[in-house]
C-alpha cells in the first residue's frame, strides 16, 4: 500500500470512527454518575459484612476473590511463559555481566548511586510490607505491595552488582515461594469448602473492624498474592536482566559458512 | 469535575501525545514512564488510590524498565 493510498484511506475512515466515537460518548452518563446500584451497595455493606475498610481489597479479595484467583494464575503463566522463551538457547553461553554494547568492562557503580540505592532500600521494603500488611484497611494490598517489594531487589540491584542480586536471590528460592504463593491461594478458598460453605467464601472470624488481623481470609490472601506477585516480579527482572548482562550468543556456523569465507580454493 | 481533575485529564491527554511522538524507542519508554506517573495521578485526583498504586509500580517503573532491558539486548545483539 502506498503512502497516498493510506492516507486517503484514513481521511476516508477517520470521520466516521469520529462520528461514532462522539455518538458513543454521547450516551455516557454524566461524569461521577453511574447507573448500577453495585458501587453503591458494596460501599455500604464491605464494613458491616467484612469488616473491610478498603472496599477495593473487599472486592478482590473477598467478593470475587474467585475471579482474582483466575487473575493470578494469568499471572502465574505469563512469568512461566517469559522464563520458557528467555531460557538459554542451544546457540547462546553464559558470560560475564560486562557492558558488552560497547565491548567495555561495566564502569563501577557511582558513590551516589550507591547511597541512594542502599538508603532507599530498607524503606522501600517497609512501605511494601506496610502496604501488604495493611491491604483490608487503606489502599493496597498484596499485589501493589508485592511489586514494591520487588522493586527493593532491584535497588540492591542499583547498589551493587549483577551477580551479588544473582547469588543472593538465587531461582529456586523465587520459584518456590511464586509457586508457595499461588498454591496458598487456591488452598485458602478451601477454608469455605471444609465449613460447609462455597469455594473462597470467607468463613474465618472477622475480628475487630481496622485492626491487621481482621476480615477472615482477606489478609491471609492479601500476604499470598504478595509471596506470588513479589517473587514473580523479580523472576521477570532477573530473566530479563541475564538476558541483557550474561547471555551470548556464541559462534556456531555450518562448514557452508566456514568454506564460503575462507575463499576459493588456490 | 473540578479544575484539579480536568488539568490532570488534560496533562495526562498531552502526556500521551508525547508517548506517540517520541519516535525513538529509548526515549519513548522514558516518556512512557513519565506517562505512568501522570496517570496514577489522574486516578488519584479521581479518587481511585488503589488503582493509582498499581499504575506508579507497572507502569511507571516495571514496564520501561523492561523496554530499556530489551533494548539493551537487542542493541547489543546488532553490533
Amino acid at each position: 500500500m502506498t503512502p497516498g493510498t493510506r492516507r486517503l484511506m484514513f481521511l476516508l475512515t477517520a470521520p466516521v470512527l469520529g462520528a461514532v466515537l462522539l455518538w458513543g460518548f454521547g450516551g455516557l452518563p454524566r461524569f461521577a454518575h453511574h447507573p448500577n446500584p453495585y458501587g453503591d451497595v458494596l460501599n455500604a455493606v464491605s464494613v458491616p459484612e467484612r469488616h473491610v475498610t478498603d472496599v477495593v481489597t473487599a472486592v478482590n479479595f473477598d467478593y470475587r476473590g474467585f475471579d482474582t484467583l483466575g487473575e493470578e494464575f494469568i499471572f502465574f503463566a505469563s512469568v512461566l511463559g517469559v522464563v520458557l522463551i528467555l531460557r538459554d538457547q542451544t546457540d547462546e553461553s553464559p558470560g560475564h555481566a560486562e557492558d558488552f554494547a560497547t565491548g567495555r568492562a561495566v564502569p563501577p557503580t557511582s558513590d551516589a548511586v550507591r547511597v541512594l540505592g542502599l538508603g532507599l532500600t530498607p524503606l522501600t521494603v517497609l512501605f511494601g510490607i506496610d502496604i501488604v500488611a495493611h491491604g483490608q484497611l487503606t489502599p493496597g494490598g498484596g499485589f501493589q505491595g508485592g511489586v514494591i517489594l520487588a522493586t527493593a531487589v532491584l535497588l540492591i540491584y542499583l547498589a551493587g552488582e549483577y551477580d551479588e542480586l544473582h547469588v543472593r536471590y538465587t531461582e529456586t528460592v523465587l520459584e518456590r515461594a511464586e509457586a508457595l504463593g499461588g498454591a496458598a491461594y487456591v488452598a485458602l478458598g478451601f477454608f469455605g469448602v471444609v465449613a460447609g460453605s462455597a469455594y473462597m467464601q470467607n468463613v474465618l472470624p472477622l475480628g475487630r473492624t481496622g485492626s491487621v488481623f481482621s476480615a477472615g481470609t482477606v489478609p491471609l490472601i492479601n500476604l499470598a498474592v504478595a509471596f506470588e506477585i513479589g517473587a514473580g516480579v523479580v523472576i521477570l527482572l532477573t530473566t530479563f536482566l541475564r538476558q541483557t548482562l550474561v547471555v551470548r550468543a556464541t559462534e556456531r556456523r555450518s562448514a557452508l559458512e566456514r568454506a564460503l569465507d575462507a575463499g576459493p580454493p588456490a | 469535575m473540578n479544575a484539579l481533575q480536568v488539568v490532570v485529564l488534560l496533562l495526562v491527554g498531552a502526556v500521551g501525545t508525547c508517548v506517540v511522538a517520541a519516535r525513538d524507542p529509548l526515549r519513548q519508554a522514558i516518556v512512557a514512564s513519565f506517562f505512568g506517573i501522570v496517570l496514577a495521578l489522574l486516578f488519584f485526583v479521581l479518587q481511585a488510590p488503589d488503582v493509582a498504586l498499581s499504575e506508579i509500580v507497572v507502569g511507571a517503573v516495571a514496564l520501561p524498565l523492561m523496554i530499556l532491558l530489551t533494548l539493551a539486548k537487542v542493541r547489543g545483539g546488532e553490533k
